[in-house]
């Protein structure tokens, strides 16, 4: 066993874990934040996308004692609590972005992490290319883009 | 209409867990003192088990329990069935093998289950199975379907692999019709094999409660209800009464969790053996190996035209594959969803169809996405275009001259269609397609170097499955009614309780839309309960469109019995006779006085019962109602395609999608339009980018997202989607149905645009670049397309 120490959500805490524990079980497990998914065993889906000290990272691909130290944030430390939803929840909400919704947490999360590098003004082919890492089998992706630029738009306002 | 009532864009109210993080799924579930199963699965497509030795695997630490078939068969677990019979044209019925849920003698796909590993945590349990050891003998499999007839014989009861051979239509008037037609269209089609791949994994819990005696499932099921009916009927592990399955939120179905599959049937065996409850979760590459796969037709199909290009005839004989056992619906796919759909949105005298459906050492085959009428449309819209091409008319014109135009319409193959407008949707679709401004736009592309193509699909589809009757006499082993209770709770409130179940639909707000139409209260006093045998009585669950236009049905009904029970209470309170009480935007009012009581008022007072008598009238509000539907519906439409080919690489890159559908009356418009998004991404996939490829030897070559190519955002474009609307005239509604529209449509769209660019007919799904460069070759038409 190892012991893990870390920032998930702005809350420190610590574990002893299977040296072999991905980060997305360390969270979905350990500390049964079940928002970020497991949808593949090849790091294709991003389902399980979650930000590493500001990164978006696909949690099923690192282990939990790599990110030892490391502030993590996940779907459900993207909003304030008690606060309002983050403007990219939003707008996945608004434009009809998601369905069954398993892979929405890791759509949101890349999504966020794609404005914080590329700016709040995305045009469509920037935002397609930038969801390679990212699989949606129900919405055909059309409101996904669509959402993803108008969150983009409103983190800009401030909101975000 | 009313901001929240039928036909408004409301914004979704199950959204606000999905995009917090707050869903609920399966793998979501812990149960208290839970352990862990781990499938040993066969590496080999056909193989004899001559002996498992798990010793060394039991001394593993954290082993709880290591089964395998013989101790399924020593507990007399019964094996899963197929529930729709086909009966061969001979009369015979179809030849179903036993599936047990753990292979016991022969494994005979790669993936088939030959143990399963029980242990405290998911980690040692993979461990151990490293030392169980399983001695096989190999034998030689049968993995292609075009060969499956000749090849080694995969089950006792079905000699030449042959599950059946079935038919549907008029030989006799179709080979005179072929003996009379001026031009005849001839086309080898293969309908490639699709892995459904939703996103979340399956996944299943079982948990014994000794105190009762009782079984419960958590599980990724589109329909808890057929499942419980199926693991106590059939599987025979506890009987209904004991037995509760709870599906929770489930992330997408696309048919493949319709089924009922070996790992839910063995969580809840080796749950109720080892006294613990039993959690199982999928693997994407375990997904690619068990979850049942979809299309698999190899077909020839010839089209007979008279001078005046009318369609006079169709013939059509297709080998369908089911894989190595049949999977619980797989039968009726490629017959009663496929044979009665050929006739397409055309007038056509007279079809004959013929289907042989066959076993391969291959993961079974069942429904996905469409079922059956993706593979009807791809085969009459291939055939339309191409006669078009080979008349040199305008594929639209063609299409025209043979649309239906009057209904009802009987058409030659068991459907009857009730209402549709198919010139209107085609006029529409050509309007904002642009079609005019083709030649303009191909000549452009030519400039850059690319080969510019369009390419029609005018569909149509047979959906809210089915009338009971009907269908129990073509096989179907279960009525497809739906069920509803409105339950009105005292402060006005409502929940609805379905037998619908919903994975990406949003029944939650649709069903409250049709509540708050009715009785004009906001949706958010209306709650949607629905995945859970103990709530709901029972239920069909979703699949086939049917949410629409039988679930939705279900509660019109009820709200019928609700609404007139509640005008009673209502003439109690308001002393009038019942029929002087007039129920409209939510308030029951005496006709012509300003009387008047509040559905809030009623509804408490339909509780406290304080003014009237128990006698004359039972207190409570809450009505149930089974609706069966008296037809199909048929949602149909025109998608129209436009592409652009790199004549050097062969790549495709789809750049203009117009879908104008009629799905009768749209209760959520924007719902609606993220359907057929989603349909068309995956009728896209299919044409341009996925397929399942075994090889000779029965080994999966595509068993992960890094070999199976799955629709990515670059891969699609900007979608164009409207509607018209003709009502369904058999629901109360007018629904239709619009979940399968898209996969439907968009295949064959995609294939006639190519073609168009590349001027050959000769091409595969899915055509991937290298695809289309091969034909481009061949075929030499690239230089004079050019």
């Amino acid at each position: 066993m190892s012991a893990v120490a870390m920032t998930v959500n702005g809350k420190a805490v610590t574990g002893d874990v299977d040296p072999r524990t991905l980060l997305v079980q360390y969270l979905r497990e350990h500390l049964r934040l079940t928002g970020t998914h497991v949808g593949c065993d090849t790091s294709q889906c991003g389902a399980c996308v979650v930000h590493v000290n500001g990164k978006a990272v696909k949690s099923c691909t690192v282990f939990a004692w790599q990110v030892e130290g490391a502030n993590v944030l996940t779907i459900e430390g993207l909003a304030e609590p008690n606060g309002p939803l983050h403007p990219m929840q939003e707008a996945f909400r608004e434009h009809h972005g998601l369905q069954c919704g398993y892979c929405t947490p890791g759509m949101i999360m890349t999504a966020v992490d794609m404005v914080n590098r590329k700016g709040n003004d995305l045009d469509d082919p920037t935002i397609r290319h930038e969801l390679e890492g990212n699989l949606c089998r129900c919405t055909g992706y059309h409101n996904i883009v669509k959402a993803i630029a108008a969150g983009a738009k409103a983190m800009g306002k401030g909101h975000g | 209409m009313s901001a929240t009532g039928i036909g408004a864009a409301v914004r979704r109210k199950e959204d606000q867990r999905f995009i917090t993080g707050k869903g609920h799924y399966t793998d979501d579930v812990n149960r208290p003192g839970q352990s862990h199963a781990y499938f040993l699965r066969s590496p080999h497509a056909r193989a004899r088990i001559k002996a498992i030795d798990s010793k060394a695997a039991a001394a593993m630490p954290g082993v709880l329990a290591v089964l395998t078939g013989a101790e399924l068969a020593a507990d007399k677990v019964g094996g899963l069935i197929c529930g729709w019979m086909i009966k061969s044209k001979d009369g015979s019925p179809m030849k179903a093998a036993p599936h047990p849920a753990i292979a016991h003698g022969t494994a005979n796909y790669v993936g088939d289950a030959v143990a399963v590993i029980i242990a405290e945590t998911l980690a040692q349990a993979k461990d151990a199975a490293e030392k169980v050891k399983v001695d096989y003998e190999l034998l030689p499999p049968a993995a292609d379907p075009a060969k499956a007839q000749t090849g080694p014989q995969i089950h006792e009861v079905a000699p030449r692999n042959t599950i059946y051979q079935w038919h549907l239509g008029d030989p006799k008037a179709v080979e005179a019709a072929f003996k009379a037609a001026k031009h005849v269209t001839k086309l080898d089609l293969v309908n490639n094999r699709l892995a459904p791949n939703a996103i979340e994994p399956r996944a299943a819990i079982g948990e014994y409660d000794a105190g009762t005696d009782s079984l419960t499932l958590w599980n990724t099921t589109q329909n808890p209800h057929v499942a419980r009916l199926v693991i106590s009927a059939f599987v025979g592990i506890a009987p209904e009464h004991k037995l509760r399955v709870i599906a929770p939120d489930v992330g997408g179905g696309f048919g493949s969790k319709i089924f009922i599959y070996p790992e839910e049937v063995v969580c809840l065996w080796a749950s109720r053996r080892i006294g613990r409850p039993v959690k199982w979760v999928s693997e994407r590459s375990e997904a690619f190996l068990t979850d049942a796969h979809g299309r698999d037709h190899v077909t020839h199909a010839e089209l007979a035209l008279d001078a005046d290009g009318k369609v006079m005839a169709l013939k059509v004989k297709t080998i369908a594959n089911l894989g190595a056992y049949m999977s619980t619906f797989s039968s009726s796919v490629p017959t009663y969803l496929y044979g009665t759909l050929l006739s397409g949105q055309y007038e056509i005298p007279a079809i004959y169809c013929e289907v042989d459906a066959v076993y391969t050492n291959t993961v079974p085959v069942d429904a996905y996405r469409g079922a059956g009428r993706p593979e009807a449309t791809f085969v009459v819209e291939r055939l339309m275009e191409v006669a078009a091409r080979e008349l040199d008319v305008d594929p639209a014109d063609l299409r025209k001259k043979n649309f239906i135009k009057k209904f009802p319409h009987q058409t030659p193959v068991i459907m009857n269609y009730d209402a549709g407008d198919y010139h209107a949707s085609l006029k529409k679709a050509m309007e904002l397609a642009d079609y005019a401004g083709f030649g303009r736009r191909k000549r452009e592309s030519a400039r850059n170097g690319k080969l510019r193509g369009v390419g029609f699909s005018t569909y149509i589809e047979a959906c809210g499955i089915a009338p009971s009757q009907a269908v129990g006499s073509l096989g179907c082993g279960v009525g497809l009614w739906e069920s509803a209770e409105v339950r009105v709770n005292p402060t006005g409130s409502v929940e609805i309780l379905t037998g619908c179940h919903q994975h990406g639909q949003g029944h939650e707000t649709t069903f409250a839309q049709v509540i708050s139409d009715r009785l004009g209260i906001p949706i958010e006093n209306v709650s949607v309960v629905h995945g859970d045998t103990d709530k709901v009585q029972f239920g069909m669950g979703t699949y086939g469109s049917r949410s629409g236009a039988v679930g939705i049905s279900a509660i019109v009904k009820a709200l019928d019995k609700v609404e007139s029970k509640a005008k009673k209470v209502a003439a109690h309170m308001l002393e009038v006779a019942e029929g002087d009480i007039v129920f409209k935007d939510g308030k029951f009012t005496v006709a012509g006085t300003d009387k008047s009581a509040a559905w809030g008022d009623v509804a408490l007072n339909a509780y406290i019962a304080h003014k009237f008598v128990g006698a004359e009238l039972e207190p409570g509000l809450k009505e149930g109602a089974f609706y069966d539907p008296t037809n199909f519906t048929f949602p149909a439409g025109c998608h129209i395609c436009e592409v652009e080919v790199d004549r050097e690489t062969g790549e495709s890159e789809i750049v203009a999608w117009t879908a104008v559908d009629d799905f009768g009356t749209v209760v959520n418009p924007m719902i609606v339009e993220g359907q057929v998004h989603g349909g068309i991404a995956q009728g896209v996939g299919q044409a341009l980018l996925e397929g399942v490829v075994y090889d000779q030897d029965g080994q999966l070559v595509t068993g992960s997202f890094m070999d199976y190519c799955m629709p990515r955002a670059q891969n699609l474009p900007v979608l164009k989607v409207d509607m018209t609307t003709t009502k369904a005239p058999s629901n109360p509604l007018g629904i239709k149905g619009c979940g399968e529209a898209g996969a439907i449509a968009a295949p064959v769209a995609v294939i006639n645009a190519i073609t168009n660019a590349i001027g050959t007919e000769d091409l595969a799904m899915p055509a991937t670049a290298q695809t289309v460069w091969q034909a481009l070759q061949k075929s030499n038409n690239g230089q004079k397309a050019a």
